[in-house]
């Protein structure tokens, strides 16, 4: 039995063995493919990228697109007598940069010395028009092309936010493994938030090169490349003339602007000020430009209307009508003297009605408001009294989008402060608090802490009398021509749509014979607003304007802060009706309210 | 009987000659294969492969020497020592080893690398021959087989625990060496019927239509049967095991495999449905050897399309550059050389009294074997991707020791075998 065996085991090797030599001559010696394929071409991987979705504004204008832009690739083992006085006089660098850029080359963990790799990053159309024709003498230096991002005007930027390579740590966090070192993604706003619709997907090409580097077609006619797809264009809800407009009146000053389309929650201008020109971070000069900005101390890239937070101020009053009203514990009717106390006060008569008191931003007035709200004689005790109370008032303002993010579509969205029963408790370290520990909220003070989109989406809600829908910046995605679903839904407040009218009123008559009479009357047009002032010791207050026009089949909302500039009515009014009148009818019809804006001078 | 003739008098001079004409050629091949024809280069140059594989080389014939010089009784001896001190230094290279590609199999000391995994190959074979030559060892009981299999495949898991399932197949290539020493050959029928039903199932992508065969034929084997019960059911039994096997099979693929050995598996079924992809080693190696012609273009003269198409070239893909330089020709005389050694080996293994001697070479013959057909096969595509080396010929230190350690104790215990008394 063992004989046959060890037959057998000898029979498999000489098998196997002959079964190799007949399979080697028939790749040898029959079949010419392979001969062919090798000694005259070699196949070379090409990656396709695709090219980003573009942005539009709602009315299909061009806001950003793609530019090419040529990295220059080297391929060492094709290098060969490297001139290398003449190359750094020609792309004009020195010769220690080109040792640099070689050794940040070499260090990549994808350097081959066989395949191109990324030498100098983004040459412009320029340099590569100048150096084109000598690149013939450097065998192995070859351009490769990509896209960057260009921008039809300067402004939006930090709505559009910006884009720039992919880093390490965003690689290790990639767990689809899409990016690849040197791919593009964006990094903040609507490119980062949109980044998966517009970034579309890369293609390959096989392409036949021979030994000497010479292009000799597709490998087997393309069969294998797959097209590269292209992002998909985004319409944005901004108007870029409203935006131009908004971008220059901020212009050295600090503050933001933001405009919504009360029915559709679609932001019609996005202004963060101080902003920067988003083409200085696109391009070669994108590193030291972006440790530029990113050290300016008034911080240009701190996105304003998302995440600068503040004191609502008076404006806060507004709410507290509606909520009292829905309550029932006031109506239109009640008088309250202004007494100064607990509250100081400006003078403005010895006592107001609802209306009177919003137009004339009572302080006394609000105090006992919400008190009424808060202490409702639910127990005895004063502090269980107003413990209840809170948690109610809270519900209230939370319905209005406050104390959370609304879930604008762009990324760090700050969402703001309404203190709860806990915050108070955690603050008074569980020691007891009643109202009068409590009061400066009130009036807009003390722990309230409100975002600009807030504020412009309270406007709107009140322009809409009582509902709201949550601010987008873009409208249409791809080919569909919808926004996301969240962004069609109606939020209603818990105040019935009927006490919204006492609001509207009183909004009304601020800008006609209250606080904003000054700067945001408008000939044609009611403009319903509300100034707010907003503590800032001990700098200068803030100045806030809240509004919306026209006051029946409103257009537009807008919520305006300017730090550090005195009164609302100052600065904030006039913006904000600038914006009202540009958006409406296109140009101001009182340029020496524009004038005033742009000398600058608040205070006096 | 002298010293000298104790040593080398009896010595298969034939084998020596094999191993040093295989190494030399290999030593040629890695040079060509790291060639590069804008830089003036030397072959002996220690920064390249092959000035390295003149070392490995080198120091191997120390090995060879300290191998002839010990007594031949000492490989008997401490079979089971050796093998122990293996296992222990493949666990330690579990902890302490650097991970390289996805495995942990090496260890790094300086500028020394080590890879026990090569080394294991050597200490496995004089265990398991050391325990089948053992008395009391009975093949066709049940607890001897049982053994016998846990000796092959103790460092068997542990090579896969590093992550290199290439060098753990080699292991299967043992149960050649059960076979021959009376073994039953069902396992073996059942091993290769079960790899081509695995073959089928990848091959066939509609199951349904195995299953219908399956059943056909169980159908008419039962017809043809009907008279015997006990066949029927040994039939149905069957029937179900195959279709299980498909069922695992599939359950093997997707879900136990990693993308990149479903991958390889998917390129060896059909290299030509993604050349460019998990195809492309493949691709590139058959257009590299295919260039080759009858004759080859010249030694040295491959440089020009292979380099860096073909990866791993100076190791796992070494048969590339003779396909390229010396064509069916060269082809034809490495094969042949392989086959003479292996044939060889298997006539020494034969001609052994001494059952400890025999086992061990039939382990060397098989492993030999193994590595050639899946290196060279996977060149050509026949063979699914398998990192592992052409004996003497791929560039690699571990492996070159390996393999010497394999062949010269066997030519050892050879040259010796007069002197034993046959148990």
């Amino acid at each position: 039995m063992n004989e046959t065996r060890k037959y057998v085991i000898q029979l498999i090797v000489v098998f196997t063995a002959i079964t190799f030599l007949v399979k080697l001559f028939s790749i040898q010696v029959l079949d010419s493919r392979y001969a062919q394929a090798a000694s005259s071409n070699v196949i070379h991987r090409e990656v396709e990228y695709p090219y980003r979705g573009l942005i539009y504004d709602r009315n299909s204008k061009l806001i950003v697109y793609n530019t090419p832009q040529f990295d220059l690739t080297v391929t060492p083992k094709e290098v060969r007598r490297l001139d290398t006085l003449r190359f750094c006089e020609l792309f004009e660098i020195s010769k220690k940069e080109l040792e640099q850029l070689y050794e940040s080359m070499r260090s990549k963990k994808s350097f081959s010395y066989v395949r191109p790799n990324v030498l100098i990053k983004q040459l412009s159309e320029k340099d590569l028009a100048s150096v084109q024709d000598y690149l013939v003498d450097f065998p192995g230096f070859d351009v490769q092309a990509r896209t960057t991002r260009a921008y039809t005007e300067p402004v939006l930027a930090n709505a559009l936010g910006y884009v720039s390579e992919v880093s390490s740590r965003q690689l290790e966090r990639d767990t689809l493994d899409y990016y690849k070192q040197g791919d593009y993604i964006g990094q903040s706003g609507i490119e980062a938030f949109y980044e998966e619709q517009l970034r579309g997907k890369r293609g390959v090409k096989f392409k036949l090169k021979n030994v000497r580097g010479i292009d000799k077609g597709s490998y087997q006619g393309g069969k294998f490349d797959t097209l590269a797809i292209p992002g998909q264009n985004l319409v944005t809800t901004v108007d870029l003339d409203l935006q131009k407009y908004g971008e220059y009146l901020l212009k050295n000053l600090s503050g933001s602007i933001v405009a919504i389309e009360p029915e559709s929650g679609e932001i019609l201008s996005f202004v963060s000020g101080p902003s920067y020109d988003p083409t200085k971070l696109t391009g070669r000069n994108y590193s030291k430009n972006f440790s530029e900005i990113s050290s300016d101390t008034l911080k240009p890239l701190f996105n304003r209307p998302l995440m600068a937070q503040y004191r609502p101020g008076s404006i806060f009053k507004i709410i507290q009508s509606m909520v009292a009203l829905n309550e029932g514990v006031i109506n239109t009717n009640t008088y309250i003297p202004c007494i100064m106390v607990p509250m100081k006060c400006h003078y403005h008569g010895p006592g107001e009605t609802l209306v009177g008191a919003i137009t004339n931003s009572c302080n006394p007035y609000f105090y006992n408001v919400m008190k009424r709200v808060v202490n409702r004689g639910v127990s005895n005790d004063p502090y269980e009294d107003t413990r209840q109370g809170m948690i109610k008032w809270r519900q209230y303002i939370e319905s209005f989008g406050l104390g959370s993010s609304l879930g604008i579509d762009l990324p760090n969205e700050k969402g703001g402060l309404v203190p709860s029963v806990q915050y108070y408790d955690r603050a008074y370290n569980n020691r007891p608090w009643k109202y009068s520990n409590i009061y400066s909220i009130a009036i807009g003070e003390g722990e309230n802490l409100v975002v600009p989109i807030q504020m412009a989406n309270f406007a709107a809600t009140v322009a809409n009398r009582g509902y709201y829908i949550i601010p987008h910046l873009v409208k249409s995605i791809g080919d569909n021509g919808r926004p996301l679903p969240k962004y069609q839904e109606k939020h209603y407040t818990d105040v019935d749509p009927k006490h919204f009218d006492l609001a509207v009123e009183a909004m009304a008559e601020v800008v006609n014979s209250g606080t904003g009479q000054y700067r945001a009357k408008l000939k044609d047009i009611q403009v319903c607003g509300k100034t707010g002032t907003v503590q800032n010791d001990p700098l200068p207050d803030h100045s806030v304007f809240i509004a919306f026009a026209p006051k029946d089949d409103p257009k537009i909302a807008v919520s305006v802060y300017v730090e550090d500039a005195g009164q609302g009515a100052r600065a904030a009014a006039s913006i904000a009706s600038l914006i009202i009148e540009k958006y409406l009818i296109g140009h101001t019809e009182r340029p020496q309210i524009e004038a005033f804006v742009k000398r600058g001078d608040f205070i006096y | 009987m002298t010293r000298v003739d104790n040593i080398s008098g009896n010595l298969d001079w034939l084998s020596v000659l094999l191993f040093f004409l295989i190494a030399l050629l290999g030593w040629l091949n890695i040079f060509a294969a790291v060639y590069d024809e804008t830089v003036y280069q030397n072959i002996f140059d220690l920064s390249l492969n092959s000035g390295r594989q003149l070392i490995f080389i080198g120091v191997s014939i120390l090995l060879i020497t300290t191998i002839m010089v010990m007594d031949f009784r000492f490989y008997d001896t401490f079979a089971y020592v050796i093998y122990g001190a293996i296992i222990i230094l493949l666990i330690v290279v579990l902890l302490f080893g650097r991970e390289v590609a996805g495995s942990r199999s090496w260890f790094e000391i300086g500028p020394f690398r080590l890879q026990p995994s090569e080394l294991a190959k050597f200490a496995t074979g004089l265990a398991i021959a050391r325990y089948i030559s053992s008395s009391g060892f009975r093949m066709d009981r049940f607890s001897g087989q049982i053994m016998a299999f846990a000796i092959i495949f103790l460092p068997a898991g542990l090579i896969i625990l590093q992550g290199d399932a290439g060098t753990a197949i080699v292991y299967s290539a043992l149960i050649l060496v059960l076979f021959r020493e009376g073994m039953s050959p069902n396992l073996l029928i059942i091993g290769t019927f079960s790899a081509v039903i695995f073959i089928l199932t990848l091959l066939v992508e509609e199951h349904l239509y195995l299953y219908l065969s399956i059943l056909s034929i169980a159908t008419v084997t039962i017809f043809l049967n009907r008279k015997r019960i006990k066949r029927i059911v040994l039939i149905v039994l069957g029937a179900i095991v195959v279709a299980g096997v498909i069922r695992s099979v599939d359950y093997v693929i997707s879900d136990v495999l990693k993308p990149h050995q479903q991958n390889r598996i998917k390129a060896f079924i059909n290299p030509d449905s993604d050349p460019l992809g998990v195809g492309w080693n493949v691709t590139q190696s058959k257009i590299a050897i295919g260039s080759g012609g009858p004759i080859g273009k010249g030694f040295l003269k491959g440089t020009q399309t292979k380099f860096d198409f073909v990866p791993a070239q100076s190791t796992d893909f070494i048969f590339c550059t003779i396909g390229e330089e010396h064509g069916w020709l060269g082809s034809l005389v490495t094969v042949g050389l392989f086959v003479t050694l292996i044939l060889r080996v298997i006539y020494l293994a034969e001609r052994q009294k001494w059952r400890f001697a025999r086992v061990y070479g039939y382990v060397v013959a098989c492993i030999f074997f193994f590595h050639f057909a899946v290196n060279i096969g996977m060149t050509i595509g026949l063979f699914p991707v398998i990192g592992i080396p052409l004996p003497l010929f791929s560039y690699g230190g571990s492996s070159f020791f390996g393999f010497t350690l394999l062949l010269f104790i066997l030519l050892k215990l050879d040259a010796h075998r007069m002197q034993v008394l046959v148990r």
